[in-house]
């Protein structure tokens, strides 16, 4: 137990909830896949910012905000689904990011390295959570309203074009500050998990957002809690805390099944 | 004097105010009240094409406040399509010109809500910025009263509801025109009774416009001032019993339909 540790803990609770909250939007069928997949765009950025020593956040942001960019435009030019195309980018970013990250370094990019985060990074993530947080809030009912219907949406004024472009603009953000904890599959089980819980138990729209956000922010501190007696059992590194935040928000994925049958 | 001679003199005297009027009428016709003519949507060479076709070619036409409209057609004659351009939802050439109190809301043609889908019809109603009560009282102009309704997931309402609650969403903010796409669709028939009804009773109560698109003839008979032949360009336009005579009918949808008419 040291200070990196709860500097770590807190920015995973902050990450946990933002990356619940927007993905409790992913709820729509067409997009649930997009998100996971999107968090490994940021292999390239990462990769590029170990070798050039920029930080990785940053270097993450820039290559999901390119990512973003090439998805968007590609879908408003071709007929293909917004799914193939993030197909299309996400295995072009694992290629190109496995091929310029240093090897020693690709096993943290996946699953983070709590040891690597500092005060900046981690008040960094914190700030990013928030401002994810209320814009996502503003754009949530929205967002519903155009998955429930999409030309209802459209003839309420709905931009709904627009709101999918900030939508990713969000989850990148999320995906590149979540980076240095959990690295980037535990953001996008983050932004998939505590969703799916919510939504087997929710019966409306309120409880589920805030569901999502309490089982981010719960799979945090509880892969934080548990961690250190797994670690002293089997001499686990730090780099397997992300895993075991991932196998918390799974253990309340099973719990939420026996109740969803109960409903 | 009481009070009836006095009312005697008021009234000669607006009598004889009023003759030179109508001597000034007969000389200088007024113009017909405007009310009655007011156009609530003008249409021009309206044109709506997906790549090279024209699923809307050429359409001009204009609607009076407070007129109800079918839009008839058969299967991929630009119905919906007509409808969402009219919306402002689909690009299109031409014109299309709205008065300016028009105030336009939509009721789809279907929506499919996963039954597990964790949004309550009170939530489906602040979508649109009402309140419990407004949606209360939207509710209750389609015939849902229940209390306890406003709790429950839309999902799992049953589908002559979930239209009872687009209808009540389209009533929302009292718009002076509705729009209906095919209000008729995917009910069975005992709701197709009340949602027709329904339509008559909204009509009254709150003095709107609908503009439906329908297949069902006893729609139009029933509910239309007029009616709109859509097969991509306009083929009729006027009240039901003019305009689909069997001359009509026959341009819209062929030779093989010669006789069709509800007489009620």
């Amino acid at each position: 137990m040291n200070t990196s540790y709860f500097i770590s803990l807190i920015t995973a609770m902050f990450i946990g909830g933002a990356a619940g909250y927007v993905g409790s939007l992913m709820a729509t069928k067409k997009m649930s896949l997009v998100g996971d997949v999107l968090s490994h765009i940021a292999l390239p950025g990462i990769g590029l910012g170990l070798l050039y020593g920029i930080n990785i956040s940053l270097g993450a942001l820039a290559s999901l905000v390119l990512g973003i960019m090439l998805i968007w435009i590609l879908s408003l030019r071709t007929e293909l689904s917004m799914e193939s195309l993030v197909g299309v980018v996400f295995v072009l970013s694992l290629a190109v990011g496995f091929l310029i990250t240093p090897e020693e370094e690709l096993l943290h990019s996946l699953f983070g390295d709590i040891s690597a985060v500092a005060m900046p990074d981690a008040v960094a993530a914190v700030f990013i959570s928030v401002v994810v947080f209320i814009a996502a809030r503003m754009i949530y009912s929205k967002m519903m309203l155009a998955y429930v219907s999409e030309d209802l949406a459209l003839a309420s004024g709905v931009k709904i074009n627009k709101y999918n472009l900030i939508y990713l603009f969000l989850i990148a953000a999320v995906v590149a500050f979540g980076i240095k904890v959990g690295g980037t599959l535990l953001t996008s089980a983050m932004i998939i998990v505590p969703a799916a819980v919510a939504r087997n138990v929710s019966r409306n729209m309120r409880q589920y957002s805030l569901l999502s956000i309490m089982i981010g922010i719960a799979s945090a501190v509880g892969g934080f809690a548990v961690f250190p007696f797994l670690a002293e059992r089997f001499g686990l590194s730090v780099v397997a805390i992300g895993p075991v935040i991932i196998l918390a928000s799974i253990a309340f994925f099973t719990v939420s099944l026996i109740f969803k049958n109960n409903k | 004097m009481d009070f009836q001679d006095n009312q005697n003199l008021i009234d000669n005297k607006e009598e004889k105010l009023l003759e030179p009027a109508v001597i000034a009428h007969q000389v200088v016709p007024q113009p017909p009240t405007p009310v009655i003519s007011e156009l609530i949507l003008e249409v021009k060479n309206l044109t709506v094409s997906f790549g090279e076709e024209n699923v809307v070619d050429n359409l001009s036409f204009s609607l009076k406040k407070g007129e109800n409209v079918a839009i008839m057609g058969p299967n991929g004659a630009g119905k919906t399509v007509l409808l969402k351009a009219l919306l402002g939802i689909l690009p299109y050439q031409g014109e299309i010109k709205w008065s300016e109190n028009a105030k336009i809301s939509y009721v789809p043609q279907k929506i499919l809500p996963e039954k597990n889908l964790p949004l309550s019809v009170e939530e489906f109603f602040r979508m649109k910025k009402a309140g419990k009560e407004q949606a209360k009282e939207a509710l209750a102009s389609v015939g849902i009263t229940d209390e306890k309704f406003l709790k429950k997931m839309i999902g799992t309402i049953s589908s002559g509801q979930l239209q009872r609650v687009l209808v009540a969403w389209g009533l929302v903010g009292n718009p002076n025109v509705l729009f209906f796409d095919e209000p008729t669709a995917g009910i069975d028939i005992g709701g197709e009774e009340t949602i027709f009804n329904l339509l008559n009773k909204i009509e009254k109560e709150r003095n709107l416009s609908i503009i439906l698109v329908t297949h069902d003839m006893s729609v139009v008979y029933g509910f239309a001032d007029s009616v709109l032949c859509l097969n991509k360009k306009l083929i009729c336009y006027g009240p039901p019993s003019e305009a689909l005579g069997s001359e009509g009918l026959k341009k819209l949808y062929g030779e093989g339909v010669t006789f069709y008419k509800h007489e009620h």
